[in-house]
């Protein structure tokens, strides 16, 4: 089995209207065994900026502390917040870093730009390639099925409470058909002036 | 001086037969109250390249009766052959269809007769049962079966299911309560998650071939897809 499917996890992010939505599962487990359920892999980076960190559990919380840093140190010299894009820069930049010796991580970013509101979404490979869309990304164990439904339900300019429960149902259909993610979900509306953050309750098998 | 050692010794020959491949293909079957619906797409592909774009992967077995059949084209051509065989001879013995949960149960013990050399088929099993009502049964390529309403096979099957636990299943829904769907809509959001399992999956494109099962017979409808 992949080292990347090791723990499981199920993330996905999706634009709106002058919004953006990153939402997640909640297990952490060991292959099939469960351990927790309330394990968190996304982290905020700033107001408005939030990365979700699916792969082996450990690299996640090492990769967000090493990031965290490196957003301090940054924010420390520029007295400034970080752009989505720079930021997505910047995570790229640790992941390459590894290129021979990877963080088995597979990053989702979402974010408003801080001076203008404008939506950002992207997401990475484990060695930092990054890919930007318009509409939604997804990564874990289940993207698949993450596509299925996404590719289904999402359309343009959705509405924050529209966008909400779109993210939430693509996620939590595509989840339960997947033995190694799930176990709850949590989800973050993102908006210009408020960040709105909701726990799904969710099978639990 | 000792030349290189073992200079004569040749490795034996060994050969290697691979006998499956992978042709892609996605059925899709929905039982409905009075009807029974199953949808295919007509690509048939190895690898990166494309065979044909009009490769419908449903057989019709009888007037009430349509098995879905994808993966390895030899062996669905094979096993369609079998079953086509067995059900004529059936008719021959009995002087009538064989209805279709004995289709089913036929099916299973052929796939099970090659247990340790298995055909590589998803299949899918469609029609109206002895009451009249739509019928799926659902095949794993050893011959494991199970009766359901709905049911995704084939290539793109791990995008389509989701939604139809979603939007057949009532999954993740509260207060909603779970009843079958009119064909009209069942057929527009088949089109809908075929369109959007061709975005993702090369596997799966072209076109699709709907066919409806009621008690007046079998009906096909064609719906085109990306060609890329």
């Amino acid at each position: 089995m992949s080292i990347l499917a090791y723990n499981g996890a199920a993330i996905m992010a999706m634009k709106g209207k002058n919004c953006v939505a990153i939402a997640a599962d909640r297990r952490f487990g060991i292959q099939a065994q469960t351990v927790s359920m309330d394990f968190d892999k996304v982290f905020e980076m700033g107001p408005n900026l939030y990365i979700g960190l699916p792969g082996l559990a450990t690299d996640v919380q090492t990769v967000h502390s090493r990031l965290k840093f490196r957003l301090n140190m940054y924010e420390l010299r520029e007295n400034r917040r970080i752009k989505p894009k720079t930021f997505m820069s910047m995570v790229s930049n640790l992941l390459y870093e590894r290129r021979f010796g990877p963080y088995f991580v597979e990053p989702v970013i979402a974010g408003l730009d801080p001076k203008t509101g404008e939506p950002y979404i992207a997401s990475m490979d484990l060695i930092g390639c990054p890919m930007e869309t318009n509409d939604f990304v997804v990564s874990g164990t289940c993207s698949e099925q993450m596509y299925g439904m996404c590719e289904s339900l999402w359309e343009p300019d959705l509405e924050p409470d529209d966008l909400f429960e779109t993210i939430s149902q693509a996620l939590m259909n595509a989840f339960d058909r997947d033995a190694v993610s799930g176990w709850g979900a949590v989800v973050y509306i993102i908006e210009k002036d408020k960040v709105t953050k909701k726990m799904l309750k969710t099978r639990q098998d | 001086m000792m030349g290189e050692p073992l200079s004569d010794y040749k490795a034996p020959v060994q050969v290697h037969f691979s006998p499956y491949e992978f042709n892609g293909g996605t059925i899709l079957a929905i039982a409905g109250e009075d009807y029974a619906l199953i949808a295919t797409d007509t690509r048939l592909s190895q690898g990166f390249s494309i065979h044909s774009r009009e490769s419908p992967k449903t057989y019709p077995l009888s007037e009430k009766t349509v098995l879905g059949c994808c993966g390895f084209h030899g062996d669905v051509l094979t096993l369609t052959k079998v079953l086509g065989a067995r059900l004529q001879i059936f008719e021959k013995d009995h002087n009538k269809p064989m209805p279709t949960p004995s289709v089913a149960a036929m099916l299973s013990t052929i796939l099970y007769y090659r247990r340790f050399f298995p055909y590589y088929t998803h299949n899918l099993v469609v029609g109206l049962d002895e009451e009249g009502k739509g019928c799926v049964y659902s095949f794993d390529p050893v011959g494991s079966y199970e009766r359901e309403f709905y049911r995704a096979k084939g290539s793109a099957s791990a995008m389509l299911q989701p939604l139809l636990d979603n939007q057949l299943g009532g999954k993740n829904q509260q207060g909603v309560e779970r009843q079958a769907m009119p064909l009209k809509q069942c057929v527009a959001m088949v089109k809908d998650v075929f369109t959007s399992a061709a975005e993702r999956d090369i596997y799966t494109g072209d076109s699709i071939i709907i066919s409806v099962v009621t008690k007046e017979g079998t009906k096909s409808e064609q719906f085109p897809l990306r060609k890329d």
